[in-house]
């Protein structure tokens, strides 16, 4: 079926589009940096009782859960030997290794001593109370487990082309070395690594659900349940393949190619199954903790709890069962974009919306600083992005599309030896 | 309600795994050195808002920024709600309501110092620790800044220094660590208070001299001990003729805030079973499907060959 191969994609990095996300990108980058040197005060709305905002719970919480797909395609290929969806793997892989590189770089912004980030690395601080610590740790591991998963597609790009410009150059016997060295090493363990990434992942992303156990009194009652991090893991599954049709349908437009139908609509049918899941664990759970009542509330928790449950789980499931729905791109679009806004939402209900501190004089709403920086990180995330399917082998064209095609063609001049999708 | 939900916790420790562990790890944290914990007592039916204890702690805490006592006399501070700040670690409210004689009720806020602290649980680098002699201390140098601390608190008792740059520090009651512990003194509040509503002493006499103080004066006191059980205990505990909700003490239960999350993760970490029997079977999988799989691309290799 799939006969195609992982090609760099030809395109120009800049078009009118990526200069505004570029301007975007700019933006936050400023703000950034003054916030290393001014301080958090300087640019957030945090005060001692709300002491996390938007840049944890959307960079960081929000970031981790939708680089999920990482872990779920691969287990999707690798472990249940969904063998037909391998040509979405490197783009899956691509958007984790660059979500959770970026969910890092959003915490230092949040983190007041951000050059200490690898205390806890040093075993005289560790702390095996702490839920953050094993977030922390699992992270850590797993970034670095994304980067090692990465590697043979450079290795696939670059092995017999290294050509460092300039001064650089001088390396390129070097380089050439090393990707050798990694081709024929890694490849031998890589199985190593796949499956500690699921592993990781399963550990890391229901811990995040553990975060916010620990302030039972300030959390609200329609989201503090002793089985959140349950919800948290599910929720995570389930976003996984509702974000991998979300960024190739936008990634084919984007580079004008035909999206991966066949593929995305097979994702599109297991991923009501699994966002079925999570919406039982989330009502039973609302049901037997008689939780019902909070939600005929008229307060903001109450509408942020239906708005996440209905248009989020709910509506995203109904439209992925509809065959027509899932026979269109655009149905397929829409139902995956309110199933991943609807886990963001999620994410953002826990630690944000249920939050409710003693002694809060006014409620936290983000600065506009906070904004542009948490605007500024996708922006560059996206940029990076671009530029990475630009360079390396990750997305697999589909069939070519009827109009006006760029010059695409599925072998190129540079392709390498390895004819099909390597990381085995 | 309970039954419910007690059934619903064993449901959800079968289903999801997680909160297997030991009811015991929560309650394992301190108390086995054999030191006789450190408290402090406060009676608020004998606090006459004067602030002198406010004063003495910044005296004591030379790290505070110095602030001349006649600043400390200004009774105005009274007319807004305060909490302790990055810049006080201790301030006396007048809360908005009256005692049974019609007299201003006022209250002092600090760091309770948790005999379960959850900022200590939370803390991802062990900068926050519980100390065997009752206060629970902060390491600047471990810290990360990550602020989970705040987040934890079931007082709200950690501040942070927002507008410091580059060294920002969480800020809160060190309890005087230094002097109560290695010079035998008391700490600055309690040392600074004119009128016996801070009592400073070992925890456990203090409960007993709390329990005497509400049997011989009955009329006075609510019979209640604001911080002798809730949430496993606090080293500052509270007399009071009001409702503790108007103190700002908020309702506590008596389970320690952390005893979940460290349920949780204790179970999920024992040993490191779980984790492992989860790599080993997800593994095993892995494996036997590899295995297939290069036996057919041996075969279609064959085939496509062109």
């Amino acid at each position: 079926m799939s006969e195609h191969v992982a090609v760099p994609m030809r395109a120009k990095f800049f078009t009118p589009g990526t200069l505004v996300v570029f301007a975007v990108a700019a933006i936050g980058i400023c703000i950034y940096l003054a916030r290393l040197v001014l301080g958090i005060g300087a640019v957030t709305n945090l005060t001692d009782q709300y002491p996390w905002g938007i840049w944890i719970a959307i960079d960081v919480a929000s970031g981790v859960a939708l680089a999920a797909g990482g872990f779920t395609s691969a287990a999707l290929v690798y472990i249940f030997g969904n063998e037909r969806y391998h040509a979405l793997i490197r783009p899956a892989l691509l958007t984790a290794l660059l979500g959770y590189t970026f969910v890092v770089i959003g915490l230092l912004a949040d983190l007041g001593r951000y050059y200490n980030v690898w205390h806890p690395m040093l075993p005289m601080m560790w702390q095996g109370n702490s839920v953050l610590f094993e977030v922390g740790m699992c992270v850590m591991v797993y970034l670095s487990v994304l980067y090692i998963e990465f590697v043979p597609i450079v290795v696939e790009r670059f092995l017999g082309h290294v050509a460092l410009p300039g001064p650089l150059g001088r390396l390129n016997r070097f380089s050439e070395t090393l990707l050798r060295l990694a081709d024929r090493t890694l490849n031998r363990f890589m199985g190593v690594f796949i499956v500690a990434g699921v592993v990781l992942s399963c550990l890391h992303q229901s811990s995040l659900g553990a975060l916010m156990l620990i302030a039972p009194t300030k959390m609200h009652p329609l989201w503090y349940t002793p089985v959140m991090p349950a919800l948290f893991l599910m929720s995570a599954m389930a976003v996984g393949f509702p974000m991998i049709i979300f960024e190739s349908i936008l990634a084919s437009r984007s580079f004008k190619l035909a999206p991966e139908r066949e593929l995305l609509q097979g994702l599109g049918r297991i991923a009501p199954v699994l966002l079925g899941f999570y919406a039982i664990a989330k009502i039973s759970d609302i049901t037997i903790r008689e939780a019902w009542p909070y939600v005929l509330e008229s307060s903001p928790q109450a509408l942020s709890f239906m708005a996440e449950l209905g248009l989020g789980v709910l509506l995203p499931i109904a439209l992925f069962l509809m065959p027509k729905v899932r026979k269109s791109i655009p149905g397929l679009f829409a139902a995956a974009t309110l199933a991943v806004l609807g886990v963001a939402l999620n994410r953002i209900n826990v630690f944000l919306v249920a939050y409710n501190p003693p002694f809060a004089d006014r409620t936290y709403v983000p600065s506009v600083f906070e904004v542009l920086l948490t605007a500024g990180l996708i922006a560059t995330l996206v940029l990076v992005y671009r530029a990475a399917v630009i360079i390396f082998p990750v997305i697999t064209p589909g069939e070519p599309l009827v109009t006006p095609v760029p010059a695409r063609a599925p072998s190129q001049e540079d392709q390498p030896w390895v004819a099909s999708e390597s990381p085995r | 309600m309970t039954v419910n939900r007690r059934a619903f916790l064993k449901l959800a420790a079968g289903a999801s795994g997680t909160l297997v562990a030991s009811r015991a790890s929560a309650n394992a944290v301190a108390s086995n050195s054999g030191v006789e914990p450190f408290g402090v007592l406060v009676d608020t039916t004998f606090c006459i808002g004067c602030r002198k204890c406010e004063l003495g702690c910044n005296q004591n805490n030379r790290d505070l920024p110095r602030r001349d006592s006649p600043q400390f006399e200004d009774k105005r501070v009274f007319d807004t709600h305060r909490r302790p700040d990055a810049t006080s670690y201790t301030v006396i409210n007048r809360l908005p309501t009256v005692d049974t004689k019609g007299e201003p009720v006022f209250a002092k806020a600090q760091c309770m110092h948790c005999v379960h602290p959850a900022c200590a649980s939370a803390c991802i680098v062990g900068a926050l620790q519980k100390t065997p002699e009752g206060p629970v201390t902060y390491d600047a140098w471990k810290c990360i800044g990550c602020r989970y601390c705040m987040v934890a608190c079931p007082f709200q008792i950690p501040a942070y220094e927002y507008a410091n740059a580059l060294t920002p520090q969480v800020r809160k009651c060190t309890f005087c660590y230094e002097q109560i512990v290695t010079q035998g003194s008391r700490p600055g509040c309690v040392a600074n208070c004119p009128n016996e509503a801070l009592t400073f002493g070992k925890r456990s006499e203090l409960i007993e001299l709390a329990h005497a103080k509400i049997a011989t004066h009955r009329e006075r006191y609510i019979d209640h001990v604001y911080g002798e059980t809730e949430i496993g205990g606090t080293s500052f505990m509270y007399l009071s003729a009001v409702d503790f909700k108007a103190l700002d003490l908020p309702e506590q239960g008596d389970t320690p805030t952390p005893a979940l999350t460290e349920k949780i993760q204790h179970g999920v970490f024992k040993g490191f079973v779980p984790p492992v029997a989860l790599y080993g079977l997800l593994g095993l999988v892995y494996l036997s499907r590899r295995k297939e799989e290069v036996e057919n691309t041996a075969a279609d290799k064959d085939e496509h060959h062109e």
